[in-house]
């Protein structure tokens, strides 16, 4: 694995298998009487936070303190950043208090990279969305959640989702969710359509390894999971849709549509959910919807990820292996 | 004295010894547990939890109860995580009832610095408290780093630093033995 989790393109499909099974038994811990591990005791966990967000940033603080790892929340708000201060010199302060990785969210598209690549911090760097590029745990922890109800939490242990029609509705252009999800999808094995109106469908969609659809009607009945998109208000000041009743008419999940779904397919919605927008209540209450299963999955994953960039050796990027030092006395090498 | 040197490993235990190993260990629990009634066996990935079955079925064998038995991945706990890239996570299983007030047998394929057990014990103590806690290993092979002993040995094996112990059991090798080998010299930057 990559020192960084920037996009989810950037992970192969061992990679993802990897996170996913690792994340499998984190999930165990949560069963636990005592819900924490040691393992990145003495390590530092920066959350930096340039946009609102509550539920990604607590499920990030939660996996880093289930796992023992101190958690500094920074959010741009009441800070420094509101003053004017620039990225680089924030990453330069984080990294003076001995970050040993930064959780990133930011408006816009690829200051994760930035700070990942500029040489300001030494820590390991994870997206938790930046504009609206990527987010790559949410993608982690939805194919999680598919891998633990499409095939199952023990039978999933090392298997991907090949084969699986995974259908991702509504507000595309704006979704650093489905961009992940379509890349992680695909490397997993799934056949990933994407249903939106044309207006909602971003420039150059046709090299991303995906169907689209117009229709969501047709797409139902061979879906084995349904994704629905918030409809991001806050983006909606170009009026991509007549209306919002329209929108609901044509892209929304109501019951009926729900019962067009095939009999063990299950309807996904990264949260927060606009009820009587793109899901209807008795869709979003239903045994069928993950969405709450969603967040218990994503501190899991998160866990996962956070262990897999932190739990083992740091080794410098730039001296490849030069020097290896002395074999450990590991009981492995017994 | 055997004049070749052969770099293969040798076998100190074949099939039939690693049988008779553990039918003795299994009566040896037994015996100091007064009849292994609150006994709970828990293996050490990978190997050490094929041993904890193996041991589980000679116990229902001798007492005519089902002994719970179940795995301890010690992982998240080790002392040694940042030495190398981060590791994949084994299985965790505890029986249904727990190991509250129970006698805890861990069980391993081989002792050696003692820093898997001590990893062992911490993981123990965040999932309950046990009545007692022993250890059941295959082969000792000495060299301890910690003040740690085995309450049951299948083999005590003398060994030098240079030499490995690579256990191997029909459920993950295919075939049961112990072998006896030299530690390879590879060269500089490899692995």
């Amino acid at each position: 694995m990559k020192r960084h989790l920037i996009s989810a393109a950037d992970l192969t499909r061992d990679d993802a298998v990897l996170i996913l099974d690792t994340a499998e038994e984190m999930a165990r811990v949560a069963d636990r009487p005592i819900k924490k591990l040691p393992t990145l005791r003495g390590r530092t966990v920066v959350n930096l936070f340039f946009e609102d967000s509550t539920r990604t940033r607590i499920s990030f603080e939660a996996a880093a303190k289930r796992l023992s790892a101190d958690v500094i929340n920074f959010s741009a708000k009441g800070s420094s950043v509101s003053k004017g201060e620039s990225l680089k010199d924030t990453a330069l302060t984080l990294e003076a208090m001995g970050a040993d990785a930064v959780v990133i969210r930011h408006h816009a598209s690829g200051a994760p990279y930035r700070l990942a690549t500029s040489g300001w911090i030494d820590g390991a760097v994870v997206n938790a969305g930046d504009g609206t590029h990527e987010h790559p745990t949410q993608a982690l922890l939805d194919a999680f959640t598919m891998r633990r109800r499409l095939v199952g939490a023990d039978a999933g242990i090392g298997r991907d989702l090949d084969g699986r029609r995974i259908t991702i509705v509504g507000d595309v252009l704006h979704s650093r969710v489905a961009r992940s999800n379509v890349h992680l999808l695909h490397t997993l094995g799934a056949e990933v359509t994407l249903v939106a109106p044309p207006t909602l469908v971003p420039i150059g969609v046709e090299h991303w390894p995906c169907q689209v659809a117009y229709h969501l009607d047709e797409v139902l009945p061979k879906s084995d999971a349904v994704m629905m998109l918030r409809v991001q208000r806050e983006r909606m000041n170009a009026a991509f849709f007549p209306t919002e009743r329209e929108y609901s008419r044509r892209y929304g999940l109501d019951g009926d549509r729900m019962a067009r779904m095939p009999g063990h397919a299950i309807v996904m919605h990264p949260g927060p959910m606009n009820r009587g927008m793109e899901i209807t209540a008795q869709v979003a209450d239903s045994d069928r919807c993950t969405a709450v299963e969603q967040v218990a999955n994503g501190v899991s994953t998160r866990m996962a990820v956070l262990y897999l960039l932190l739990g083992g050796a740091v080794f410098d990027s730039k001296a490849t292996s030069a020097t290896s030092p002395a074999p450990a006395r590991t009981e492995e090498n017994k | 004295m055997d004049t070749v040197e052969s770099d293969a490993p040798r076998p100190v235990l074949e099939g039939p010894d690693i049988e008779r190993v553990l039918t003795r260990i299994a009566h040896e629990i037994v015996e100091r547990a007064k009849g292994a009634d609150d006994v709970v066996l828990l293996g050490i990935p990978t190997r050490g939890v094929f041993l904890a079955r193996r041991l589980a079925a000679r116990l229902e064998q001798i007492t005519g109860r089902k002994v719970p038995v179940g795995s301890l991945d010690i992982t998240m706990y080790r002392d040694d995580l940042r030495m190398r890239p981060a590791r994949a996570l084994a299985r965790t299983e505890i029986p249904g009832d727990g190991i509250e007030d129970r006698l805890v047998v861990l069980v391993d394929d081989v002792l050696f610095s003692g820093r898997t057990i001590r990893a062992a014990l911490d993981a123990l103590g965040d999932i309950g408290r046990p009545r007692a806690v022993q250890l059941a290993v295959l082969v000792d092979r000495g060299h301890r780093e910690l003040p740690i002993r085995a309450d049951y040995v299948g083999k005590n094996l003398p060994t030098s630093l240079r030499e490995t112990v690579k256990v191997q059991l029909s459920e993950e090798d295919g075939r049961d033995a112990v072998l006896l080998g030299l530690q390879q010299t590879a060269p500089a930057g490899e692995q």
